[in-house]
């Protein structure tokens, strides 16, 4: 018998499928499971129906185009060769390309109800209601038995002990599950207590998640006034009900956590918040007695007699000028007054005519004379002497010739 | 908390007169009795709300921890 090495015999076997034409190029269904993603770019997992498994690579080149469906889980059509890699002496399949197996296939029934949905809103950022920071009362719509129950039980209880929870027990899997989901959601939203309800699941296979992929019972999430955390399966799986609540939890403890503040936390913060607006408040008192004391302090008030020394001084003040003024004011007239009498007694006509002089005037004319121009001949004249008048008629009158004066009447 | 919250920062901030500060003051330290009172409450309160015969009843829920 010949011997041969590993080597030689891979090759050859590797050589007896490729000549064949049925592995060359064949479609196999099926479902993908361990699929795992390289950097590389090329995708590796298994194929596998109820009984076998195959392995498959897709390399980048033809990854990039109908690779990125793959998912676990997801039944396929894989359409390659069928050939035996050598090096490992593996028999595996090399895939061009990769369909999703239409018929009643899950996943695909899931793409389209979530695209419907989303072109309706249903999913949008803007309908999601707020997750209130403390619930008075936490609504769980979950199976009464089995560790999700006490999962959340026991978040709660670690992070805010005194919390108020209302289970109400649903079917989670199969027939029925989605509507009697959809009948704790009325009851929750009827009774008005909760201000969040937790929908929670633990893991499962697709099939065993599907009843949250209803489209009742994501309406039914849309429209609850009572904001809704979504806790189904493990971090990885997806359901329609995630996308249609306010919130998604990746695991049921998870969605406990979000549903509750860390009471530690209030706490601290309660003690944080008195802290500061006593400081506020003493440093308010503080400021505000320092000011009045400014203002106590300042002048005006602790000394108000200023207010009226000072007008008391303007007012004195005032009153001595106006004084001073009016007296020189008096002064002077009296001054002027003195001069203009004495000036009037020096011109007084009275003691002008004591002295020898007379004051002729013309009875013709009325009028007081001062030359002789003043009478024509025949005028009659009054001559005022000191002690009476003298009437007289003119006789002539005589032109000055001299320096001397001379009267004639 | 939200309220709470909003009032410290009102006081810290330090521009209200002194009788709008006591005021203020007064009903912070209230909310915060009132809040501190409610996160106190030790006793957690777990229930199961189930039908029967059409009508809701409310039990309370021992989960087996």
């Amino acid at each position: 018998m010949t011997v041969i090495t590993v080597s030689q015999l891979n090759r050859y076997v590797a050589a007896l499928f490729d000549s064949d034409r049925n592995l060359s190029n064949i479609s196999v269904s099926g479902e993908i499971s361990s699929l795992k993603r390289y950097q590389s770019g090329h995708i590796y997992f298994n194929l596998k129906d109820n009984e076998c498994s195959v392995s498959c690579v897709m390399f980048r080149s033809k990854a990039v185009l109908s690779g990125v469906l793959a998912e676990d889980g997801l039944k396929v059509i894989a359409t390659g060769r069928a050939s035996l890699y050598d090096r490992d002496g593996k028999f595996q399949l090399y895939i061009n390309e990769i369909k999703s197996d239409g018929k009643g296939d899950l996943y695909a029934a899931f793409e389209e109800l979530k695209r419907k949905l989303e072109k309706e809103g249903l999913f949008d950022a803007s309908k999601k209601r707020k997750i209130p920071y403390l619930p008075r009362k936490i609504g769980v719509a979950s199976s009464p038995s089995g560790a999700v129950i006490r999962d959340i039980i026991n978040v709660l209880t670690r992070r805010f002990p005194g919390f108020d929870l209302q289970l109400i027990p649903v079917k989670v899997q199969g027939d029925g599950a989605a509507d009697s989901i959809i009948k704790a959601l009325k009851i929750f939203n009827n009774r008005k207590e909760a201000d969040v309800i937790i929908i929670a699941r633990g893991g499962g296979s697709m099939e065993d998640l599907w009843c949250f992929n209803d489209e009742r019972l994501a309406r039914a999430i849309a429209v609850s006034e009572i904001p809704v955390i979504s806790a189904i399966g493990h971090e990885t799986d997806f359901t329609i009900c995630d996308f249609a609540a306010d919130l998604r939890a990746p695991t049921p403890s998870a969605a406990a956590e979000l549903a509750v503040p860390n009471r530690t936390d209030i706490t601290e913060l309660l003690f944080s918040s008195k802290n500061s607006m006593n400081l506020s408040l003493t440093r308010k008192l503080e400021y505000s007695k320092l000011r009045l004391q400014n203002i106590l302090v300042s002048s005006i008030i602790s000394k108000p007699e200023i207010i009226w020394k000072e007008r008391k001084e303007l007012i004195s003040n005032h009153t001595d000028r106006i004084t001073s003024s009016v007296e020189r004011k008096l002064n002077d007239f009296k001054k002027r007054l003195d001069l203009a009498t004495g000036a009037l007694e020096s011109l007084n006509p009275v003691k002008v005519i004591r002295r020898g002089y007379a004051i002729v005037r013309n009875n013709n004319s009325g009028k007081q004379m001062n030359s002789i121009a003043d009478a024509l001949v025949g005028d009659k004249l009054t001559i005022k002497l000191f002690d009476g008048n003298i009437i007289c008629t003119t006789d002539s009158t005589e032109i000055n010739t001299g320096v001397n004066d001379s009267r004639s009447c | 908390m939200r309220l709470l919250e909003e009032i410290v920062s009102k006081l810290e901030k330090g521009d209200l007169t002194l009788e709008e500060s006591i005021e203020i003051y007064t009903e912070g330290m209230k909310l915060a009795s009132f809040c501190s009172e409610k996160i106190n409450e030790a006793e957690s309160r777990i229930t199961m709300l189930t039908e029967r015969n059409g009508e809701t009843e409310e039990t309370v829920f021992n989960a087996e921890i």
